[in-house]
């Protein structure tokens, strides 16, 4: 009888979640599901749910629009140039505060923290300005300098549990060997810090590639849009004239499937670090 | 900075920093020449902005600054300005309101769906688990392209829904109108930080032992004691600390509300603290105006963030 019950209450559950489920997912179907129709379809009072006799038309006409592979272009050189220099310039930072004990070393752990909190919609219009004056509006270089410092400091964070982790007598035992202290630590530690590095490169990455308060201050040129701002462009036509959302929705699945193919990634390390964090306190 | 940022901040190391090296030499450089590349990139785009919306926030702007000419010092005028002008307590009390009414509703469904994920069976949970996900890993801007084309006012799937089960929906814009704008905006701001509560309350729930609460229900412990007496002081830190990440997005929530104000909605009726800047800076060229606004969200920031930063600071000393 009471197992009975029990075992009704977990249909019921399952239910429920298998519902919360279909909600959840149902915007980022539903964005796959219209890339792959064509407008005439979508515009019809009836929505069409199953992509049946859909094409890949949306997708080549995103390409052939031209605007595309530019911005793509945009924003890859961008990440490429942010997760390089901040890889490095956390990765020495995190060194600094996980190896040494020295005068502003508490200071500078707490302007890491309290950076690291600062809304970018608290900032925006002073870097515009600051931009504007070294005549760095539209450019890599500019909003690259901006981007690698609101990434840093949480890459520095994230470094400095990794460098702490490994323990400093593997490198002493190293040096006991008769290695000298530079070619123990890039023997001995750095590759064990390999896992780490790619960890805060992939979220530096993450960060950036999705990053759209910064550039669209400064990044006002269409040229030079970064793909969050190409996107947008769609979302502002679509509140003027007519929207191909087939084109609209192809063009957000472009942009959208890196992202999660990395994000599926790191997710797991991201869910147990919360628990090794928080949980202990 | 997004959830990914900060749930490693939450992760912090396990370990101590070793002091041995320092002891070695007396006065090391080493450390310094370390952080040197972080400090100047770090004062050059985040230190350097803040002195200047210091300094610009007692300057006046008007039409002669469009023109080239230098901006006169005003004291703390720009401050007493603000303080006076109703409208920007009506986008303070908004972005309050917003913040809470967004903070709450995920609190609440990201703890259900949490509970939800630990009773259900290990298939449906994946299930729940992937679609979770995948909301989460979604772009803030093509998540927006998304639900505006879900809101759309035509052929959007949610105007078809209410249709079909009988509601005078067709054709409903809900941009128009500033509650349901927030309405929305609501929406689609909980559905993308439910994932992150619901994962990292379940994962405080899979620390509390099954054999303590069997000892409970041995010793008579009624489910509801269970729940309240072992189960809940057991996740209370993750509780919290969500809590406050929480509170501090949903302050400052500006894409979302751009997003949403670009496909047509009266700006004025719309705006938060975030798209209130940014047309007082952009729109107006009213530098003095939006710096000493500016000052007010990193004032307001740091005073919610000090109680996060604290305790992330004990787990460096510890």
């Amino acid at each position: 009888m009471r197992k009975r019950r029990v075992r009704a209450k977990t249909v019921i559950f399952s239910i429920i979640g298998l519902i919360v489920a279909i909600i959840w997912v149902f915007p980022v179907y539903w964005m796959i599901n219209s890339s792959l129709l064509p407008n005439v379809v979508l515009q019809d009072s009836t929505p069409t749910f199953v992509p049946f006799g859909g094409s890949f038309a949306n997708f080549t006409a995103v390409f052939a629009g031209g605007t595309f592979l530019p911005a793509l272009g945009m924003s890859v050189a961008i990440a490429a140039v942010v997760v390089v220099l901040c890889l490095l310039f956390a990765f020495l930072a995190a060194l600094a505060i996980s190896r040494f004990r020295f005068r502003g070393r508490s200071g500078f752990v707490l302007a890491v923290l309290l950076i690291q909190m600062l809304p970018a919609e608290g900032l925006f219009i002073a870097q515009y300005k600051l931009m504007a004056s070294v005549n760095l509006l539209n450019s890599v270089i500019g909003i690259s300098i901006l981007y690698i410092a609101a990434v840093v400091p949480f890459t520095i964070w994230m470094l400095r549990g990794f460098v702490a982790g490994i323990p400093i007598e593997l490198e002493e035992a190293a040096m006991v060997d008769g290695l000298s202290r530079t070619q123990a630590f890039l023997r001995i530690t750095f590759p064990l810090l390999a896992p780490g590095l790619v960890a805060s490169g992939v979220y530096a990455f993450l960060q950036v590639w999705n990053e759209f308060t910064i550039a669209l201050v400064v990044l006002p040129d269409n040229a030079s849009a970064t793909l969050p701002l190409w996107l947008r462009g769609f979302i502002e036509a679509s509140a003027s004239k007519a929207t191909d959302w087939g084109q609209v929705m192809a063009a957000s699945t472009l942009v959208a499937l890196p992202v999660i193919f990395f994000f599926l990634f790191v997710q797991g390390r991201m869910t147990s670090g919360l628990v090794s964090g928080a949980v202990k306190g | 900075m997004t959830a990914e940022a900060t749930i490693q901040s939450v992760r912090i190391a396990e370990t101590p920093p070793a002091p041995r090296l320092a002891r070695r030499r007396r006065r090391p450089i080493a450390p310094y020449a370390l952080i040197v590349p972080s400090v100047v990139v770090l004062a050059l785009a985040m230190g350097y902005p803040v002195v200047w919306q210091i300094i610009t926030s007692t300057q006046q702007f008007g039409l002669a600054q469009q023109f080239g000419q230098a901006a006169p010092f005003v004291g703390l005028q720009n401050y007493a300005t603000l303080a006076s002008d109703p409208y920007m307590w009506t986008v303070i009390l908004r972005s309050i309101l917003f913040c809470f009414a967004a903070a709450a509703a995920t609190m609440i469904v990201g703890t259900l769906l949490a509970l939800l994920m630990n009773v259900v069976s290990a298939w449906v949970r994946v299930t729940l688990q992937i679609a979770l996900l995948l909301a989460w890993a979604m772009p803030v801007v093509a998540a927006m392209t998304v639900w505006n084309w879900l809101f759309n006012l035509r052929s959007g799937v949610v105007n078809w829904l209410l249709s079909a089960i009988g509601l005078p929906y067709q054709g409903h814009n809900w941009l128009i109108n500033p509650v349901s704008f927030y309405g929305v905006a609501l929406v689609i701001v909980v559905w993308m930080s439910v994932p992150f509560v619901a994962f990292a309350i379940y994962a405080g729930l899979t620390q509390v032992s099954e054999e303590v609460l069997e000892a409970a229900q041995i010793d008579g412990a009624s489910p509801r004691q269970r729940f309240f007496g072992i189960v809940v002081p057991i996740i209370r830190p993750v509780i919290s600390i969500v809590l406050l990440l929480q509170v501090i997005w949903d302050l400052r929530v500006f894409t979302q509300i751009k997003l949403l104000q670009d496909v047509g909605s009266i700006k004025s009726e719309t705006n938060l603290l975030g798209t209130y800047i940014y047309q007082l800076g952009t729109g107006s060229s009213n530098f003095g105006m939006a710096s000493a606004v500016s000052i007010f969200v990193l004032v307001l920031t740091i005073a919610i963030s000090a109680f996060y930063v604290r305790s992330m600071l004990k787990e460096d000393e510890a």
